[in-house]
């Protein structure tokens, strides 16, 4: 059990702190290439955070998902992303992002909603998984906040892997918890497979846009 | 002889392989029939010759009748698949390529279905969940139009966002066993799970079962996170809709009655009972309301899945030896009917070249056996007698009016809403003049007059050792 103090306690606490600040970057961002950006901050913010897990848990098979999430989040799906934006000619649109001060009070009322309710159940385990928890479901809210705040396929995307990023962050908190090496691979899987989607969707040309909305007028009223 | 459990799980997984570099896709269809074979062999050994427990996998009395129907169903499909997929070849639709990867995901997604189904730890069935959830993503998007992609992506990020929040729920259900059973592995596994479950922080486990209830919910179809089902069942290929309302549906909801399990044995967690009774009622009146809008036949179908996923998982919320009883009843009924049904539209829409219900009518008439086929599959999933989902919805309604009169009400008006739009759409289908193309039709009627032949037996004479063995497992659901 780590002390509440610490040192190792306050890096840990504020890692996953940074993580939901980045968080609600995301939420702002109208700019694809921005919003890009920010989800490799998220992503190395993560990296460092399970790295700093492993060395105070002094599990080693935790560098592992740490270098994942380094190298596959963090430099390489940015960046298939970002060039995939480029050849789609999205780089100089700007997306409607309603509201960003309501998105902003949502994504709080949500870290607090999260707060009121992990704190107060988590009580007795170890306070760096139970810190880590709470602000990991922050993150996982914030995250589909901002898949169902966003239209467009891609900001979608980038939603969604904040969301797992979340998870991560929880799995890595849970002291000796098996598997998360292997959980963060097929999260790994899923992710290159939107990805792939995502790709799919516009080299197959049906589509003028990846908005989503473009989607549902594809159905082509009621059926 | 290899151990059965190893054999079920490695069969598909060479066949897989196999299939992926095989030309040809008659000897596809083939092999791909003879690996479902032979899967369905070992889940039959798994009957008698029981593996002991593993630190990974695990069977049991309850994920046995899981494991079977998941093998009896994936064999029957394969059967109507190799059929199916002919004339999709013949049309155009599909291009060789396609099936090789077609037979190769279909091997895949059984082994996906079965590794959950057999994992003794709650990771590892994560894992299989996603890996099943992944193939049928990709079947269903197999056809590659507008629609079908839209269906694909829409399954995919509803499905991602499902199973994200399951993992949440697993892994906040290892944080409340970590302190009981220790560090590591062993904090994972089923088997001690159930043992120390009374032990359990009561407050965390609440919490875990609702992000478990909203993650593998939206697998099971549950309202309001079903959007996805119904555009996933229309737009793939037909055996996939049979194989996704026929044993997908049922993987997740395994996973959650697992949970609830643990949520039963710990004295101080809430009940899990009200909250699967919310839903469950909630999801059948939806979606029979939704039932009376439909014009797309698979759509109508998929409809109905969720009506009836909403009844078994009433079922399971009421409880007690009946109600588990009951629900395990309907769902191996509401597997077998459902996927007779889809072998049946199938083959229909293949003949009329559209899935609109306006475009069909007087199927009796023009395809006889097809026709009736439907006929009979519709009238045993409405619940009328003598078939199987008659008798498990009279149990489920009457031991709901024994307990909670006023639930009961809104579960048969729900049931007799659904009842009069399916019936009603079945009259415009299969009955008056006949419309559109009356071309002849290469069908293979034993998987659709096999399932249905048991859901008659069943509903004229279940098999004391049948009832015997369920209600065994009643009793261990709690």
């Amino acid at each position: 059990m780590v002390a509440p103090h610490g040192l190792s306690f306050d890096v840990a606490h504020m890692l996953a702190g940074g993580l939901v600040l980045v968080s609600f970057m995301m939420l702002y961002q109208d700019r694809l290439t921005a919003l890009l950006h920010v989800l490799a901050l998220h992503a190395f913010v993560l990296a460092l955070s399970v790295a700093w897990q492993a060395h105070i848990q002094d599990a080693p098979h935790l560098y592992i998902a740490a270098g994942i999430a380094l190298a596959f989040k963090a430099i390489l799906v940015p960046y298939a992303l970002r060039r995939m934006v480029f050849q789609m000619g999205l780089h100089r649109e700007i997306e409607t992002v309603g509201g960003v001060g309501i998105t902003m009070l949502a994504g709080i009322a949500l870290v607090a909603l999260s707060l009121e309710v992990m704190l107060p159940v988590t009580a007795h385990t170890d306070p760096v998984a139970r810190e880590d928890i709470a602000l990991a479901l922050s993150v996982v809210l914030i995250g589909l906040l901002m898949m169902v705040t966003r239209r467009n396929a891609i900001s979608q995307v980038v939603g969604f892997m904040s969301l797992e990023n979340g998870i991560n962050l929880a799995a890595t908190g849970a002291r000796g918890m098996p598997l998360v090496v292997e959980i963060s691979v097929a999260f790994s899987v899923l992710i290159a497979f939107i990805v792939i989607g995502v790709f799919l969707f516009r080299i197959r040309e049906r589509f003028d846009t990846i908005d989503v909305g473009a989607l549902d007028r594809s159905r082509g009223g009621q059926r | 002889m290899p151990d059965p459990v190893t054999a079920i799980l490695l069969t598909p997984l060479f066949a897989a392989a196999v299939l992926a570099v095989l030309p040809g896709y008659r000897l596809g269809a083939a092999l791909n029939m003879l690996a479902c074979f032979a899967s369905l062999v070992f889940a039959v050994v798994l009957l008698f010759d029981r593996p002991p427990v593993g630190v990974y996998l695990l069977v049991d009395d309850l994920n046995i009748v899981f494991v079977l129907l998941n093998c009896f169903i994936g064999f029957t499909t394969s059967a109507f698949s190799a059929s199916y997929i002919g004339h999709e070849l013949q049309t155009g639709r599909l291009k060789p390529i396609h099936l090789r990867f077609y037979h190769a995901m279909f091997q895949i997604m059984l082994f996906g279905m079965n590794l959950a189904l057999l994992a003794n730890n709650i990771g590892l069935m994560w894992v299989a969940v996603e890996l099943a959830t992944l193939t049928t993503v990709m079947m269903v998007g197999l056809y590659r139009t507008a629609e079908a992609l839209e269906a694909a992506w829409k399954y995919f990020i509803l499905g991602s966002v499902g199973i994200a929040l399951a993992l949440f729920g697993t892994i906040l259900v290892y944080l409340a066993a970590r302190p009981v059973i220790g560090d590591g592995l062993d904090a994972m596994i089923w088997t001690n799970l159930q043992q120390y479950a009374p032990e359990f922080d009561p407050s965390l486990l609440n919490i875990a079962f609702v992000f478990l209830l909203l993650g593998y919910g939206t697998k099971v179809g549950l309202a309001p996170l079903h959007a996805w089902l119904p555009d996933a069942h229309a737009e793939g290929p037909t055996p996939i809709s049979a194989v996704l309302s026929g044993l997908l549906l049922n993987v997740a909801l395994y996973a959650l009655l697992r949970f609830k399990v643990l949520l039963a044995a710990n004295p101080h967690a809430i009940a899990p009972g009200p909250l699967m009774i919310g839903m469950g009622l909630l999801s059948l009146i939806f979606a029979a309301f939704m039932l009376y809008r439909r014009r797309d036949i698979k759509r109508l179908f998929a409809y109905s899945s969720i009506e009836h996923m909403g009844i078994i998982v009433f079922a399971f919320g009421m409880a007690g030896p009946l109600g588990n009883f009951a629900g395990l009843l309907q769902m191996t009924m509401h597997s077998l009917t459902k996927s007779a049904i889809f072998f049946s539209v199938g083959h229909i829409a293949q003949v009329k070249g559209s899935q609109r219900i306006d475009d069909m009518g007087g199927l009796t008439e023009s395809h006889p056996l097809l026709g009736w086929g439907l006929v009979a599959g519709v009238a045993a999933i409405v619940g009328l007698p003598p078939f199987g989902v008659f008798t498990s919805e009279f149990l489920v309604v009457s031991s709901t009016f024994a307990r909670e009169p006023i639930l009961a009400v809104i579960l048969v008006a729900g049931l007799l809403l659904a009842f009069g739009a399916l019936l009603s759409r079945l009259n415009d289908v299969a009955f008056g003049p006949v419309k559109g193309p009356i071309g002849r039709v290469h069908a293979s009627y034993i998987p659709m007059f096999a399932h249905l032949s048991l859901v008659l037996m069943a509903g004229i004479w279940l098999p004391p050792p049948l009832v015997a063995w369920f209600q065994h497992i009643a009793a261990i659901l709690g």
